[in-house]
């Protein structure tokens, strides 16, 4: 506990910002955010944007299987019906990027929606099973369902344009992916401290305690399927949009694992754990591609080993951290504080 | 009319070939509740491993053969003492998601150690294939199906007869109960990984004999997730049957809805069946109907 930390009122207990240092430094990093870009070579800034997807999809998975306590396998389809939709509406309906980007995102909760179905009747293991075989089942949509999605040759997307600015480069498109990630961030962490929010949590940690409670277990287990998916959708279309094409290949299982080992390594019902996640699964492989490029020079042989390694190292991870800090990098973040807010007497 | 059969008998014995690898995942199940989704990962291994007690180091099959079920125990123990252990009653989603990071890693060091490139099988069976008569069996669905039934039929005599077996499905049916017969739950843990590997390492092998071995064979492990929710995660006899199930719907899947939708259908008829199955009847055709309702 910290010394003279005491609230007055409920409101004051439930700030986002607890005190004048946090928001200084807030303020401080976004400035960073703001500023950095105008310095930072086009790949750092490729890999800022895909951290902002990263952090937006595992944000969204997060409010399902962190607060809500639901699993799915299978969110790289949401995001794919999002990133498809979005392009549809694009090229097809001639849609303003602005508004086929949150569409694409109702187009996802509507699947969701409906994948959400078998979560009231069945739950854990069986729950997992029935998102991992919808994974599969939307994958072969996306490829045999020529007519809508183009199969796997994909559809070709022109760069977003609000009014006549094209969000065109590394560097315009990363203020784009900034926006949408604070806006998904501030959504979020005031969902989770609403009603909406408790009743996820109460739903998670007993769901008949709190549908006795007077919680519709119907209502609130769809709703946060249809908001997950949303921010999956939504996603997934920035991302669409940024690689200006999209094909089935770019969401397979592997994506859902990823997003599901961001949320566990992160730190499950943290949202501030799954910006930790998303940035830490981003950053590894690309620090890894590093690494082994760096090798390469000694061991020739070191370049052919780098995908197989980052398979490796990423599978390594989600057990190491599942044994040994099951909580994430949330906790051993609050535990750094917490040594130095009471340091030197910790007792 | 021909061809309906030739579908019929190549589902029977892809089918025959599933059940095996189900029985992998129900011998793990039934004694610590654990999915193992690492399954298709333990199946490459254990067909690289034989391939390369036969192919590197020129064993006669029957050496590679028992050299790779040694391998297969040896990794189930090695395993459960290391990872497994730690995870008994953990949540699900822990549970799932190290067996799925498990299987990450191991791909990832099997590609390393054998490198991603496509394999045929030595051939270790007699090619010909096999005069029913009215049809005729490819011989690499012959002798997969002979070894799946082999495995499967050593299974439930062990289970049957054998002092191990029983105590098996006494920790299975109650941990208490089994402990204080003095039977060692956390030995019987070990070896329930050892025959789920054996029974994942038989199949790698059988599915590498059809159809040559790569890194990516492995996917059949998840197709497998449908044979066992249908059978039921707890039944043996389940295993074998849905195994047959759903090796038959699908290639009559694939035949019949293959125009249709421009192919690919047989590869997703399973997880199609899979979401029925749930909706209809989670716990399966021969599953303890314990699941917990919302």
């Amino acid at each position: 506990m910290r010394c003279a930390d005491f609230k007055e009122s409920y409101i004051k207990d439930e700030e986002i910002f607890q005190s004048l240092f946090v928001k200084v430094w807030i303020g401080v990093f976004f400035v960073f955010l703001l500023v950095f870009p105008v310095f930072a070579d086009p790949y750092v800034l490729y890999i800022a944007n895909m951290i902002g997807f990263a952090v937006i999809a595992a944000v969204g998975l997060n409010i399902l299987t962190g607060f809500t306590g639901q699993i799915s396998l299978g969110h790289a389809a949401f995001a794919g019906v999002g990133g498809y939709a979005c392009a549809i509406f694009i090229t097809r309906l001639n849609m303003p990027f602005w508004f086929a980007l949150p569409c694409g995102g109702f187009v996802a909760a509507i699947a969701g929606l409906i994948i959400g179905i078998p979560s009231l009747r069945v739950k854990g293991l069986y729950l997992c099973m029935a998102t991992l075989a919808s994974q599969f089942i939307f994958e072969f949509f996306f490829i045999h369902w020529e007519s809508l999605t183009k199969g796997i040759r994909g559809i070709n997307v022109p760069p977003p344009m609000i009014g006549s600015f094209a969000f065109d480069t590394e560097k315009s498109y990363y203020y784009l992916t900034l926006a949408v990630t604070i806006l998904a961030l501030v959504y979020g962490r005031n969902l989770v401290r609403s009603r909406v929010g408790r009743a996820f949590v109460a739903i998670r940690d007993r769901d008949l305690a709190a549908e006795i409670m007077g919680i519709s277990l119907f209502r609130y287990k769809l709703t946060a399927f249809a908001i997950s998916s949303f921010y999956a959708g939504v996603a997934g279309g920035l991302w669409v949009c940024f690689l200006r094409i999209v094909t089935p290949e770019h969401f397979p299982f592997h994506l859902s694992i990823q997003y599901l080992a961001m949320v566990i390594v992160g730190g499950l019902g943290s949202i501030l754990g799954s910006i930790f996640g998303a940035v830490f699964m981003t950053l590894v492989p690309e620090i890894l591609n590093v690494v082994t490029g760096n090798l390469r020079d000694i061991f020739p042989a070191a370049g052919k080993l780098f995908i197989p390694l980052k398979d490796v190292v990423f599978g390594s991870l989600i057990v190491i951290f599942l044994i040994f800090e099951p909580r994430g990098l949330a906790e051993i973040w609050r535990r750094i504080k917490a040594f130095f807010l009471l340091w030197p007497f910790s007792y | 009319m021909d061809i309906l059969i030739q579908i019929l008998i190549t589902g029977i014995a892809t089918g025959g070939v599933y059940g095996l690898i189900a029985l992998g995942f129900v011998l793990i199940y039934k004694a610590t509740s654990i999915v193992n989704l690492a399954t298709g990962a333990f199946m490459t291994l254990g067909a690289f491993i034989c391939f390369t007690f036969l192919d590197n180091l020129k064993f006669p099959f029957w050496a590679a053969f028992i050299g790779t079920l040694v391998c297969a125990v040896l990794l189930g123990i090695i395993l459960e003492r290391l990872i497994l252990r730690q995870l008994i009653g953990e949540p699900i989603i822990s549970v799932v998601m190290v067996t799925i990071g498990l299987a990450i890693a191991m791909q990832g060091l099997t590609t390393i150690i054998w490198s991603s490139e496509y394999r045929s099988f030595p051939e270790i069976f007699p090619p010909d294939p096999l005069d029913l008569g009215f049809s005729v069996v490819p011989s690499g669905l012959l002798w997969g199906f002979i070894f799946a039934l082999a495995g499967m039929i050593f299974f439930l005599l062990f289970f049957k007869f054998s002092r191990t077996g029983v105590s098996m499905r006494a920790t299975a049916n109650d941990q208490q109960a089994a402990l204080s017969m003095g039977i060692s739950v956390r030995r019987i843990f070990a070896l329930s990984w050892s025959f789920g590997a054996l029974a994942a390492f038989v199949g790698g092998i059988v599915i590498g004999n059809m159809s040559g071995i790569s890194i990516y064979m492995g996917d059949i492990g998840l197709k497998v997730l449908a044979v066992i929710i249908l059978g039921g995660l707890d039944s043996i006899t389940g295993a074998i049957l849905g195994g047959f199930i759903i090796g038959i719907l699908e290639n009559l899947a694939g035949l019949y809805l293959d125009p249709i939708f421009g192919g690919g259908v047989k590869g997703v008829a399973p997880f199609f069946i899979l979401v029925v199955i749930l909706m209809i009847r989670p716990y399966g055709l021969f599953g303890k109907e314990e699941i917990e309702r919302v």
